[in-house]
This record gives C-alpha cells, structure tokens and sequence, in this order.
C-alpha cells in the first residue's frame, strides 16, 4: 500500500546543497553511502507491521453460528489487541448504530428505565482489566495430547481492558424489589441470545461495557455495548446488550440449559457453572514452533482464575516430576490474564513442559486424570487441565500426552 | 491522623449543584420507557409461564409448520441433519455417547418456546407467529413422547408440561478436584 508523499527529488536537492556547502570535504566523505527513502507518512488509523501476521483461527469462517481463537502464541503481556480477541456468536456480528441503540431494563423494579449510549458514558465509569474465556475453551483437551498448538488449545480466551459502567450503579437508578432473584440479559443480535446472571452476582462486580483497550468495544465484542461478568463462562457476558430484566427466577434460556451445563457420569448435570477455574499455558515455546539451537530461553504463559488473582505459577520440563516457581511478570488483576515467565536452558535433549498455577483461594490447576476421576467423559465445557507440550531433540514442538 | 469531615464539604457542593452528596444518589439519567418499547422489550419466557403470550396450537398444525420451516435443517422427523436432533436420545446420558436433545436433556418446555421464538428459523428468526410457536413447540413435544396427539398448547397447558430429564440439573458444586 503506498501513500502519496512529497517529491523526494525536491527535497534531496535541497538538502544536498546545504550539505554540500557546510560540510568539510572529510566529513562529507564519511557520509556519502546509501542513499534512504523517507518513510510513510502519518495514517488515520495505524495497522500492525506488513511484516506481522498474526491472524485469529476460524472454526467454520463461512458461518454465522462460529468461532474464532486468538493467536496466544504472538501475544506479550496480558492485554489481547480488540481486532485479535476471540468471537463466539450464534447469528454473526450485527451492525449497530449508537445512537439509536437503547438499553432497557425492567421487571421487577420501581422505575423501569431506558438508557442511550449518551446516557451510560455520562454515569461514573469503571476501567478494568479481565480476561473472558469461552466455557468451550480446550475442549479439544479431553483427549490426552490434545490440539497440536495454543491458538487451538487455548484460544478461545483472551483479556482486555473494559470501560463501562457498574451495574449495580444502573440496578440502584431502577430501584430492584425485594423478590427479584436474578437478571435476565438480551443482545440485540439476529438470535437474541440471552443469559440469566443471579442477582447477587450481578450487584457484585459486573459491568456494562462500551469501551475495550482505549476504544469503543468492537463489533465482534458487542459494540456498541455488552455485558461484562468478570470471571464467568464467555457467553454469560451477553453482547449487543439490549433488554435487561429484573426477575423472580433464571429464565432457563437454551444456553443454560441444553448448552453450557455439564453432563456427570450419573447422568445428572451440573448447571450454571458460571466460573472458570484457575488456569495456565505455556505460549512459547509451544506448539508447532521450532527452538533453532540448544542454549537459553525464556518460558513464557498466561495464567487466570475466575475466582481472583493468581498467586502462584510453577514450571516443570520434565513432564511433572519437578516444579520451580516462576516468575509474575507485570501486574497481577483480579480476574484477569497473567504473564508468568522462567528462564531455561535447553540441553538439546527431549523434554516435556507444563505449567500450574494457583490462585489466591488455594485452588491448584488439576491433571486431566483428576478431571476425568471427578467429571467423567461426558463433560465438554470447563477443561482446565494443565497442558503438556514436548520439545523434540530436533528443536520441534508439539502437543504431548502428559 | 484525625478524621477529616467530608460532609460539610459535600453539602456545600451539592447546594451549589457540582458534586452529589453521597454515592446512593441516582443521577436521574434514563428515561421512562414508552409502552411500546416496553411492549417490545417482553421477550423472556420463564419456567412458570411468566412471558408466554395469548395464542396456542395443536400438534396437528405444528407438523405443517415444522416441515415447512424446520425439516430442511433438522431433519423430516426431528432427527438431526445439517442442524442437530431434537428428539431421540432417551436414557443416553449415562451410556458413554450421550445424545442430548429438547427430549432427552431439555428440562423445560418453556425453554424451547422461548428459543425458538427468538432464534428459528435460523435465517428468518422473528418470523413465526405466536400461534406457529405453540404449534410446532406442540409437534415437537409429540414428536418426542412428551404429549399426545392430542396435545393443544398455550400458556396454561406449556408451563405443565413434565420434561423427562426434569430432575436432571444439579447446581454448581466445584471446586471438584483436590
Ligand atoms: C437454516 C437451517 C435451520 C432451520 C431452517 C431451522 N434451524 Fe433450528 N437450528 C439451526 C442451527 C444452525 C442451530 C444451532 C444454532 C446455534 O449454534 O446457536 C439450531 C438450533 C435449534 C434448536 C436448539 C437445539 C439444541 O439442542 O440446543 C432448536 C430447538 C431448533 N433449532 C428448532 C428449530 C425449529 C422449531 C425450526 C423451525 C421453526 C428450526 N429450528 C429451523 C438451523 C436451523
């Protein structure tokens, strides 16, 4: 892509005679050479390098009713780029104008309300870092070796900052009765998904977003707003939110019932398992990557839990006989991705990786045999098993049965 | 270190109109829906029937409806074909294979009333009147052994529909591994 700039042979003629005449002749001989080009010039909306190509994973990219994984591998620090951040949508992205979007919220309350977008970015706002995970997140994970690399793995999860407002700010301008129990979220998506989120869960730290990483929340996220609850299975946080409703009861929509509840082996379900557990992966080296020559590296991953912060991350290189701390790396939010990072020497020889973490309730990121022992085989959502990854002799990477 | 007195402050503030006095103070914003866009926003159809609206259908006529705007994806008797069954798998959930479908897993009729009206047919949801909805919630049912033939549907009768895998939902008990 070029850009229109100004004549470069203008300029050079310019500067050439300026040059010529305040240089002494040696000096001037130093710094004849190649001649360089100028570069771009500015843009209204900067892309990332045409030497990048870090690009989401597209389950099924023809359908509406898809997904796609973020590159985990490519990404530093704990903030996912918007345009990376992972989709889930049962009837694609809709195209929504702000200003005539409307947040309703009724049921049981005193004053049922209308809000526009105006309205919410004039209430008291809250920025804060969380991550979201999909609850069908390393469902490829059931199998022992798993998906073959972290953007599979472990890609549909991914953290942002979000800007909004606090719903209990917007619960207390409605007024809720006393017998409301739960809320009932719309999007304004073809499908109207909808979600229940228990009251008190709602009046804790759940949040009203408009705003993702210093921009408006992208389309794929909910634009031009979505419902953000911090720590919770993906598609409880209803995007292209429209219609809250205060209620008496869970509405026992489809995706909390027929989708999202996790099926044990005495044939019972567990449902409204809302939280994600405290969980890590090594994003490199990981898988399909290929390390060119023994010698030092950093062992990098993310670690989050549903629960709260994460205490503790430890490493292991030798399949889970030996761990040693690892180091945090950057800040450490509530519900929010991690970095953690170890230095390691590779010897060359064949080693098998993984990580652990812990998060401040004492929770320790199971094996998938723990998993297995307490859920059975029939469970799809929820994996959060500590993921093995083999370093070959030859340099190369890949999934591995732990 | 003495306690400072914000009060005074605040109150001041407040009389002049820059600050609000304390944090339980509504800020007024938002407006009081019209009834038309309170009409719209009735949406949600909970288990006990809160939200079904007037109308109803017999199994008879939600067969015409299914095969006219459900069959292609779902299959001529509910089966499953490029969209998934949604009926059949009865005892299932115990075998290794589950099979969950609106018959053997769903717990609530309400729930597919309220899904269908919001979501199918998949390319035109919106599209089915409240009539058509009971009628081919109706089929389906029947289709499924959970109604008989007979079965007129509306927003007495679905809320009473007994599901089979009624009791099957337990509540969240994790943390489950140590
Ligand atoms: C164009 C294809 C298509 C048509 C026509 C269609 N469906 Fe669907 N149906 C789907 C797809 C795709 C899904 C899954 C959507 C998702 O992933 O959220 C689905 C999901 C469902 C489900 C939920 C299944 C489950 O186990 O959770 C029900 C119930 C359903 N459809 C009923 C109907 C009915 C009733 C009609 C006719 C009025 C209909 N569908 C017409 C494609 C279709």
């Amino acid at each position: 892509m070029s850009k229109q700039r100004p004549s470069r042979r203008a300029f050079l003629g310019l500067a050439g005679a300026a040059a010529a005449s305040s240089l002494h002749p040696a000096a001037r001989a130093q710094t004849t050479g190649e001649i360089r080009d100028l570069g771009d010039t500015p843009s209204d909306y900067g892309r990332p390098s045409p030497f990048e190509d870090s690009k989401r994973w597209s389950r099924a990219p023809d359908a509406t009713a898809s997904s796609s994984n973020t590159p985990l591998a490519d990404l530093e620090g704990i903030v996912t780029p918007s345009g990376l951040h992972f989709e889930r949508h049962h009837t694609g992205v809709p195209a929504i104008d702000p200003d005539t979007h409307r947040l309703t919220i009724h049921g049981l309350v005193d004053r049922p309300l209308v809000f526009t977008m105006d309205d919410l970015v004039r209430m008291s706002s809250v920025s804060r870092f969380h991550f979201i995970e999909c609850s069908g997140n390393s469902a490829r994970e059931w199998s022992p070796a798993g998906a073959p690399n972290v953007q599979l793995s472990h890609g549909l999860a991914s953290c942002s900052e979000w800007t909004g407002v606090l719903l209990a700010d917007l619960l207390d301008e409605v007024g809720v009765k006393a017998d409301a129990s739960w809320i009932v979220a719309e999007g304004a998506d073809a499908g109207l998904m909808s979600r229940s989120v228990p009251l008190e869960r709602a009046l804790d730290d759940v949040m009203i977003a408009y705003g993702q990483n210093g921009e408006a929340v992208r389309p794929e996220q909910g634009y031009p707003l979505r419902l953000l609850v911090p720590g919770c299975e993906g598609s409880i946080s209803v995007k292209w939110l429209r219609r809250i409703e205060v209620a008496h009861m869970p509405s026992m929509a489809r995706d909390e019932t027929s989708k999202y509840t996790d099926l044990l082996p005495d044939g019972k379900a567990r449902q409204f398992t809302l939280v994600m557990d405290a969980k890590s992966v090594i994003t490199r080296p990981s898988g399909e990557q290929k390390l060119d020559r023994p010698g030092f590296f950093e062992i990098r991953g993310l670690a989050w839990s549903g629960r709260g912060t994460i205490s503790r991350v430890e490493v292991s290189t030798d399949g889970g006989r030996s761990w040693t701390d690892a180091e945090i790396e950057g800040p450490r939010h509530a519900k929010a991705f991690t970095r953690f990072r170890s230095p390691w020497r590779w010897d060359g020889g064949r080693h098998l990786l993984m990580s652990r973490a812990t998060d401040d309730t004492g929770y320790v990121q199971p094996t998938l045999a723990a998993l297995l022992e307490a859920r059975g085989r029939s469970t799809i959502y929820h994996n959060n098993r500590i993921k093995a990854w083999e370093v070959r002799e030859s340099g190369e990477v890949t999934n591995a049965e732990a | 270190m003495p306690r400072r007195s914000w009060r005074p402050t605040f109150a001041l503030l407040f009389v002049s109109g820059v600050v609000f006095a304390a944090e339980s103070e509504r800020t007024g914003l938002g407006s009081e829906p019209t009834a038309e866009e309170l009409g719209a926003a009735g949406y949600t159809v909970f288990p006990d029937g809160k939200g079904l609206p007037a109308g109803s259908g017999t199994v008879s006529e939600g067969r015409a409806v299914y095969q006219q705007f459900c069959a292609a994806c779902h299959g001529k008797n509910a089966e499953g074909d490029e969209a998934a069954a949604l009926v059949g798998g009865r005892d299932s959930l115990t075998s290794g294979r589950p099979r969950k479908t609106v018959e053997s897993y769903w717990p609530y009729a309400t729930t597919l009333w309220d899904y269908i009206r919001r979501s199918m047919p998949y390319e035109s949801p919106g599209s089915l009147n409240d009539d058509e909805i009971y009628a081919v919630v109706a089929h389906l049912l029947h289709l499924g052994g959970v109604v008989g033939e007979d079965a007129v549907l509306d927003q007495e009768s679905l809320p009473r529909v007994e599901m089979p895998n009624r009791e099957g939902f337990v509540s969240d008990d994790r943390p489950d591994t140590d």
